[in-house]
């Protein structure tokens, strides 16, 4: 007998819409007369196919599973406090903001879990931002960051409290912790989730992210495992107004010393400070892209920032190009920014690039390219001379700003 | 389009492409302005094996020939004409030592080559002999075991970069003719010094310098072939180099060609694209055709001298010619086609048209090749019955 | 000394278009490539292998059948071998399956003192395979690496890049070690790579050659599922300021004014 396919189309109700072959993410799917025939060297049982056909003529078999465990003891929502020399970093109050509303969903508490060694004093900025308990672990080897000891102090908290949801930040300590920590537990963990939403049927949470640069959106569970984790990058979740007058609870724990041990050393922390405005925080971006043409030319980028108080961004081609360093870069692979306003300057659009910046509150487009995609994000757009442009602009917005 | 290369010339070409675009482009317009030579090339050259495309395995080559060299050439001189004659300069100055070098020699001298790590250079041009090649007056003196050579040799591509010469110089000028020996020259032999780099139009990421011998004593083991042997060895080296200079003219061409297109699509005039004018059209389609003749002359011509036949001559010096003929008239086409733009040097085009006109000149003028096509063109007449 | 590489197979995103009219990927003349970031941990692999003076690169993929390309192009820049985890009974892992199937593999390989990985891969992006591996391999990691200072047969020196400059973190091997675009510059293959890549032998690996978990790998391996896949609602175009550049810019500008100082 043939092997049973984890996919397969029902042949009978298939009409031969071809909805699905649009549908496939990853063109794994054929029509042979007028039937769906699914390659499955290329499928990835994503189910997307599933979802758009309407004669429900494809199917996704999974093994029987177990009888379904128990969540019941698992509650609450919690969210990872990163804190860098001491300060807890804004993502996790971005993530508070985010996981109080999820808690609130769910009838349950929103929680903070703070490592760090002398950080007890940023547990009330913690409550004041939506935290019903703080778990806080202070001790001196939990000063900085360290794969180990945090793994394993955040793996003894979740096993000892057993929280439902936990979320913390795409950063970088972030990823590295949390990949560790969900593979250790065998808990669900989804990255860089743009949406988070608490599914009223199953209470469980739906984490929506994109994928293939952006042009895909998928919404991704873990219902059959514990805690289920997402993380979430900055400035893309909104933090909760202070409120200095809540009430909260600060649970300290501590472990025995193997636990804090660490493989690897930390031998220094270097830091390279670049411009006075931090990208990642700015109101207004300036950024420059191909367009410019030179090092030199990025001049007239930052004249336009300057006169507007806005931050110097910059589209993947400048920063190869060596026009200017890499902490410049918004994009797939540089920084998602969220600013009131971004002016794109000689930038095709470039999906790698959009996803970096089409959450902004208004885009502007300057490109002498009337084709460029870039267009179709921008709620203001120029097709000119970029070079033309952009001094008058900076003039205009002197006189403005005076 | 498929030109029916093999799979290996495929790779040869697929990478030097990739080279040419990811490598030699970005930096071919400093270079040209600057002058400078470009070792950062030639080691990324060497690590991907190309410097032995054409040199026998047993040697530390890729085992191919005259077509898996052209095919090279004209991949890395779409990125730029200058910085690719690091490469096919060296060819040029390896020839001698393939066809005539006894294996001791080869294997002295080829696998460095081989690796990329040291360039060649071919010395047979003087102030008084460029076209008129047996006027050369450089003088080889047999001295015991060795041979002083004295003399200066000018324009050599590659001069001063190179570590090994291959040079044309006159053992017994009563023998007219054959009074000329090839020889091979280390850098490092006291006597061979160089003048300063020539402040050239064109090609100007490759460096042309004088190389002078001031009774520079070189082994007599260093002898190629026999003596008397001196213009046999380059007229044959030029026979195997010209398809080479051929895909160096093409690969500019094609670079013209690509960038004009190009242009075409983005420029627009009266409303539309000019690629939609009629006249912008047929100018395009003319240097279409004929870079595409001239790649598939240079072809057969490559083809032909790989297959070991005898009578090379003629179809060398055609490739050559018409190659060179049509990159002149394809760059500065491009350059009309560009309008006031192709004049600016912030664009790409007007180096290509100052590139292309050295591969008229050099490796044996047009005039020259057109020259060697007649008399092979008669002596075959002669040759052959009436019908 | 056994150094292992992790690659993977991707679209090659900077290609891939959207279609306007219907909103979905135009999957044609897309070509698949090494993830970008995998080429910068294929050639500090192969740098290890030439600052230790001897040592074995094996370059590991999972992915269906085609992904035999990638290896291959990781052995034409000079990885000594390849091995093609691929089986449909992977399909569908999400990161933790496959990070499971993954250092099974490594495990069969035996004796890596070093693992390397791109930080992340350009379709997916989650960053998390890297990680997951060496925790199923239970060796220390370091992630977004972008100098490896100092190493020998037993240690590692590194630099590892945060968002402020740099960390710079000691760790006993083996162990894992995801990297950057700043650690070097990932070179091209050779003509000989090539021509070792085309006759080279690539095994394929299933469920049943490495020793796993049924249960572990595949769907039925992966925590997380897919429900639903959508495209975004795209966001739509606005004005498009017409004008000569001065009259273009003055518009602009007083349409910012509010924004910009509110």
């Amino acid at each position: 007998m043939a092997e049973k396919q984890p996919i397969q189309v029902i042949l009978d109700k298939c009409t031969g819409c071809t909805l699905c072959v649009k549908a496939c993410p990853f063109g794994a799917i054929e029509m042979k007369d007028r039937k769906a025939v699914i390659d499955l060297a290329k499928c990835t049982l994503c189910g997307a196919c599933v979802e758009v056909c309407k004669f429900d003529a494809i199917t996704i078999e999974k093994k029987e599973k177990k009888a379904p465990v128990d969540f019941s003891i698992y509650k609450d929502v919690w969210v990872f406090a990163e804190q860098k020399k001491g300060k807890v970093q804004s993502v996790a109050y971005e993530l508070l903001g985010k996981g109080r509303e999820l808690a609130d969903k769910l009838g349950v508490r929103c929680c903070a879990v703070l490592l760090g060694e002398g950080v007890e004093g940023e547990c009330d900025e913690l409550i004041a931002r939506g935290a019903d308990k703080v778990y806080l672990v202070d001790a001196p080897q939990l000063k900085a960051y360290q794969d180990d000891p945090y793994t394993r102090v955040l793996i003894e908290l979740i096993s000892k409290y057993k929280p439902e949801i936990v979320l913390c930040g795409a950063t970088t300590i972030g990823r590295s912790l949390i990949s560790r920590v969900a593979v250790t537990i065998r808990a669900g963990l989804t990255a860089d989730c743009t949406g988070l939403d608490i599914d009223d049927k199953d209470k469980i949470l739906l984490q929506t992210r994109p994928a293939f640069g952006g042009n895909i959106m998928a919404t991704i569970i873990s219902p059959d495992y514990r805690p289920q984790m997402a993380t979430v990058r900055h400035k893309v979740m909104k933090e909760l107004k202070a409120d200095p007058g809540r009430k909260g609870e600060i649970i300290k724990d501590e472990f025995p010393s193997d636990i804090y041990d660490s493989r690897s050393k930390l031998l220094d922390v270097v830091e390279e400070i670049e411009e006075t405005v931090n990208l990642a925080e700015a109101d207004i971006i300036v950024s420059g892209g191909r367009g410019v043409g030179s090092k030199e030319n990025f001049s007239i980028i930052r004249e336009l920032a300057l006169s507007m108080n806005a931050a110097v961004g910059a589209s993947r081609s400048a920063v190869d190009a060596d026009w200017i360093p890499y902490s410049h870069q918004v994009g797939q692979t540089g920084k998602t920014v969220c600013p009131k306003v971004y002016i794109a300057c000689g930038i095709s659009g470039q999906i790698q690039h959009l996803i970096g910046m089409k959450s902004s509150d208004v885009i502007v487009a300057i490109n002498k390219d009337p084709d460029a995609p870039i267009f179709s994000v921008a709620t203001y757009g120029i097709v000119d001379d970029l070079f033309k442009v952009l001094p008058i602009l900076t003039d205009q917005f002197k006189q403005i700003l005076k | 389009m498929d030109y029916l290369l093999t799979e290996e010339q495929k790779m040869i070409k697929d990478l030097c492409l990739q080279i040419a675009e990811e490598k030699i482009k970005p930096l071919a317009a400093e270079y040209d302005e600057e002058e400078k030579f470009p070792w950062d090339i030639v080691k990324v050259l060497a690590e991907s094996d190309i410097f032995g495309v054409y040199i026998p395995e047993e040697y530390g080559g890729m085992g191919g020939g005259v077509m898996e060299m052209a095919i090279a050439t004209e991949a890395l001189s779409w990125g730029c004409g200058g910085i690719a004659l690091a490469f096919a300069a060296t060819g040029l100055g390896t020839y001698p030592i393939l066809l005539y070098a006894t294996d001791e020699q080869k294997q002295k001298y080829l696998p460095e080559i081989a690796a990329g790590k040291k360039l060649a250079a071919f010395c047979i041009t003087e102030a008084e002999a460029g076209s008129d090649a047996g006027s050369i007056k450089t003088t080889a003196k047999k001295d015991g075991d060795n041979y002083i050579l004295n003399g200066t040799k000018q324009w050599i591509t590659n001069g001063g970069e190179a570590d090994i010469y291959t040079v044309i110089a006159m053992t017994d000028k009563s023998k007219g003719a054959r009074g000329a020996s090839a020889f091979i020259v280390d850098k490092d032999t006291p006597g061979l010094s160089f003048g300063k780099k020539e402040n050239k139009l064109g090609i100007r990421g490759s460096a042309t310098r004088e190389v002078i011998f001031t009774d520079c004593k070189i082994p007599k083991s260093n002898l190629l072939g026999r003596e008397g042997l001196g213009f046999i060895v380059a007229m044959k080296t030029f026979d195997h180099s010209r398809p080479g200079v051929a895909a160096q003219a093409v690969g500019i061409a094609q670079r013209a060609l690509d960038e004009a297109v190009n242009y075409s699509h983005e420029r627009r005039q009266f409303g539309s694209t000019i690629s939609s004018f009629q006249g912008i059209q047929w100018m395009l389609a003319d240097m279409a055709t004929q870079v595409e003749a001239s790649r598939a002359l240079i072809y057969s011509a490559a083809r032909m001298v790989d297959s070991g036949a005898k009578d090379i001559a003629k179809i060398s010096a055609m490739c050559k010619m018409y190659a060179s003929d049509t990159a002149m008239k394809v760059t500065t086409d491009a350059v009309q086609i560009f309008g006031g733009y192709g004049y600016m040097k912030e664009y790409p085009v007007e180096k290509l048209m100052r590139d292309a006109k050295i591969t008229q000149i050099y490796e044996g003028t047009n005039q020259i090749q057109r020259s060697v096509i007649a008399s092979a063109l008669i002596k075959e007449g002669l040759g052959k019955k009436k019908r | 000394m056994k150094i292992a590489v992790l690659i993977k197979q991707v679209p090659d995103t900077t290609d891939v278009k959207i279609d306007p009219k219907t909103n979905t990927l135009i999957r044609d003349g897309v070509e698949s490539i090494i993830n970008p970031f995998d080429m910068y941990a294929i050639e500090e692999a192969l740098r290890l292998r030439e600052r230790f003076g001897e040592g074995e690169v094996t370059a590991v993929s999972m992915g269906p059948p085609q992904a035999e390309a990638a290896l291959r192009e990781a052995v034409s820049m000079g990885c000594d071998s390849a091995v093609l985890l691929s089986d449909r009974k992977f399909a569908g892992s999400d990161t933790w399956a496959t990070s499971y199937t993954l250092a099974q593999a490594i495990s069969k390989l035996g004796d890596c003192k070093i693992v390397l990985c791109g930080k992340q891969a350009s379709d997916g992006d989650t960053a998390q395979v890297g990680p997951g591996v060496s925790m199923h391999l239970n060796i220390p990691q370091v992630t977004y690496v972008k100098k490896i200072e100092k190493i020998d047969a037993s240690s590692a020196t590194v630099e590892r890049m945060t968002e402020e400059g740099y960390d710079i973190v000691e760790t006993p091997l083996p162990a894992l070690f995801t990297v950057v675009k700043e650690i070097n510059e990932p070179r091209l293959p050779s003509l000989k790579g090539k021509m070792k890549a085309k006759k080279a032998e690539i095994p394929v690996w299933g469920a049943a050659d490495i020793s796993c978990d049924e249960c572990m790998i595949g769907l039925d391996g992966s925590p997380t599922r897919v429900v639903k896949i959508f495209t975004p609602p795209p966001r739509e175009g606005g004005r498009v300021l017409e004008g000569e550049p001065s009259d273009a810019a003055k518009e602009l500008a007083s349409l910012l004014k509010d924004v910009i100082i509110g």
